[in-house]
């Protein structure tokens, strides 16, 4: 800006303006008499400049209340799929670590000799932690419900069962054991599980998908509503665009003006709803300890596990309340440009 | 500096309200808009400030055909002009020296650089010892006075004042007017759009005078 030098406006005299002369400086000198020391200048205390946009303009609290919902909802989701995920991950490792080989009877075939041999043969493998052929008395108690007491096994083909403990599933080729196994014993057949496995594994992925499509629902609930808030804050703010236009202001630093109101929007709301979902997490982890052992809990734990969200869990909680803050400003500036193009 | 060379403007499908203006807006020269209300003064100040397009002719601003100017230079060019409007315009929830400091704000202007020049221009133009007060509080001469330093804080090449006697007193207008001449003798083109009389008689100026649509100009 010019330093203002020489007549204040009171003291110039009405004239015809010299629209010929060599243009002057351009400095506006201001009187001696008034001229501000720079003792008086500094001395002269300013508020903290306000910002722009006047924050009670932008939006109330229902908005905020808003994005605090929804990324609670958003939290419990990522909390919901982190529980379901290590569950189906633990129940799929206890899969995988054993293995069974049932031996089937055959006529002209001593069923003790391939157990027999199978053990041996299995315990060659790398790998293989423990392998152990279901004793009569355990074939027996699995047949019970079906055959009752006193079952005779001599006088029945009853298949009989050996339980494979695998200490290191990356070592084991279980292709090369199945091959082995059908070879060389006599009705013999090789169950790994694969396919209790592969729907966990669908199952694990069909909850994770549907988690994410939730929280994409979420997510588009929350842009919309933040865009019916830019627009009404746009609305509102009519007066100070138009001011800001034409004191020579961008589109992008309106824009600016506007998104960092939304940021904080977004990260009171966000973190807000983080910290109460945080509060359920913890909730549910001491209501599940307090309640085990009894006869509902138990069977919930059985399926489920510990009931605790784990460590990715809760660092989900904190990426919903990233996504959300950064998702609400830049939804807010995208609005507000889209605003202003549609202005002019 | 702007130049007008067989300019139409309507709104929508209704009547032609200014036809066929050709002028030009030299450097440092100084000039009255004048007509009776209604006659389209706050039009013309509008196209020159390019906030409306013509509905045909040409218009150049700066040596720039405005119907080549992008969108994103407007703003970079809207910075050499500075405009007092009728009504102020004041930001509310801002203090005197704030609005005044707007222009330099947006332009990413460190307060600390800009503050001792606001300060200046705001103890010239009579408000220093109102740098603080939010504009409701202040009166209409010194909120005029708040829009004209704001209108000049950016040392503008041209300055459009749209009626900025028209919410004050006789005395209070003659200083105005005064304020303007000076800005005038220091380089700035001025044009004053107003319909009184009284102060286009206190000064031997350029009169550009609208009625129905058309332009006279009184040199």
């Amino acid at each position: 800006m010019a330093r203002i030098q020489k007549t204040s406006p009171g003291a110039g005299s009405a004239g015809k303006p010299a629209g010929s002369r060599k243009p002057a400086k351009r400095r506006i000198q201001k009187p001696r008499a008034t001229a501000p020391t720079p003792q008086s200048t500094n001395s002269t205390k300013l508020r903290p400049t306000a910002p722009i946009v006047p924050p009670q303009s932008v939006a109330g609290r229902a908005l905020t209340l808003v994005v605090a919902i929804m990324s609670f909802l958003a939290c419990l989701t990522v909390g919901a799929v982190s529980i379901v995920w290590d569950a189906a991950d633990a129940w799929q490792n206890d899969l995988v670590r054993e293995i069974t080989i049932q031996i089937r009877p055959v006529d002209g075939i001593d069923m003790l000799r391939e157990i027999d041999k199978a053990v041996a043969l299995t315990q060659e493998f790398p790998g293989i932690g423990a392998v152990r052929a279901l004793s009569d008395a355990e074939t027996k108690a699995l047949l019970q419900p079906w055959l009752g007491e006193g079952l005779d096994l001599e006088g029945l083909p009853v298949p009989r069962l050996i339980q494979i403990i695998v200490d290191d599933p990356g070592r084991l080729d279980l292709i090369q054991l199945r091959t082995a196994i059908g070879d060389n014993i006599s009705g013999a057949s090789l169950d790994d599980h694969s396919v209790w496995t592969a729907r966990l594994s669908a199952m694990a992925g069909a909850v994770v998908l549907s988690g994410i499509a939730v929280m994409a629902l979420v997510l588009a609930s929350m842009i919309l509503s933040v865009v019916f808030a830019t627009q009404a804050a746009m609305a509102g703010n009519r007066d100070v665009v138009s001011v800001l236009h034409f004191v020579g202001a961008e589109d992008t630093f309106i824009a600016r003006e506007f998104q960092r109101h939304f940021l904080v929007l977004g990260l009171i709301g966000g973190i807000s709803g983080g910290l109460c979902a945080i509060a359920c997490f913890v909730l549910l982890d001491m209501v599940t300890r307090q309640t085990t052992g009894q006869a509902g809990s138990d069977q919930f734990s059985a399926l489920f596990g510990s009931v605790s969200v784990s460590l990715p869990g809760y660092l989900g909680v904190f990426g919903v309340v990233f996504i959300v803050a950064v998702l609400t400003a830049l939804t807010s500036g995208l609005a507000v440009k889209a605003h202003l193009a549609k202005g002019d | 500096m702007i130049r007008f060379e067989n300019v139409g403007l309507r709104y929508g499908m209704g009547p032609e309200i200014l036809r066929d203006l050709s002028f030009d807006i030299a450097p440092q020269s100084f000039q009255f808009l004048t007509g009776p209300s209604g006659a389209g003064k706050t039009s013309l100040i509008r196209l020159l400030f390019m906030s409306l397009k013509p509905t045909r002719g040409l218009i150049k601003v700066f040596n720039r055909d405005m119907s080549q100017i992008g969108k994103q230079e407007i703003p970079i060019l809207r910075r050499k002009i500075g405009v007092v409007f009728q009504d102020f315009r004041l930001l509310d929830h801002l203090t005197t020296y704030e609005n005044v400091a707007l222009p330099l704000r947006v332009v990413g202007k460190d307060e600390a650089d800009y503050r001792a020049d606001v300060m200046e221009l705001l103890r010239w133009v009579g408000l220093g010892e109102r740098m603080h007060v939010l504009p409701p509080v202040l009166s209409g001469g010194e909120k005029q006075r708040a829009a004209i330093a704001r209108a000049l804080i950016t040392r503008p090449d041209i300055l459009l004042a749209d009626e900025p006697t028209g919410n004050v007193d006789p005395p209070l207008a003659r200083r105005l007017l005064r304020l303007f001449i000076e800005l005038n003798k220091l380089g700035t083109s001025v044009i004053i759009a107003t319909h009184d009389i009284a102060l286009l008689e206190q000064v031997d100026a350029r009169r550009m005078v609208l009625a129905d649509g058309r332009l006279s100009i009184f040199d």
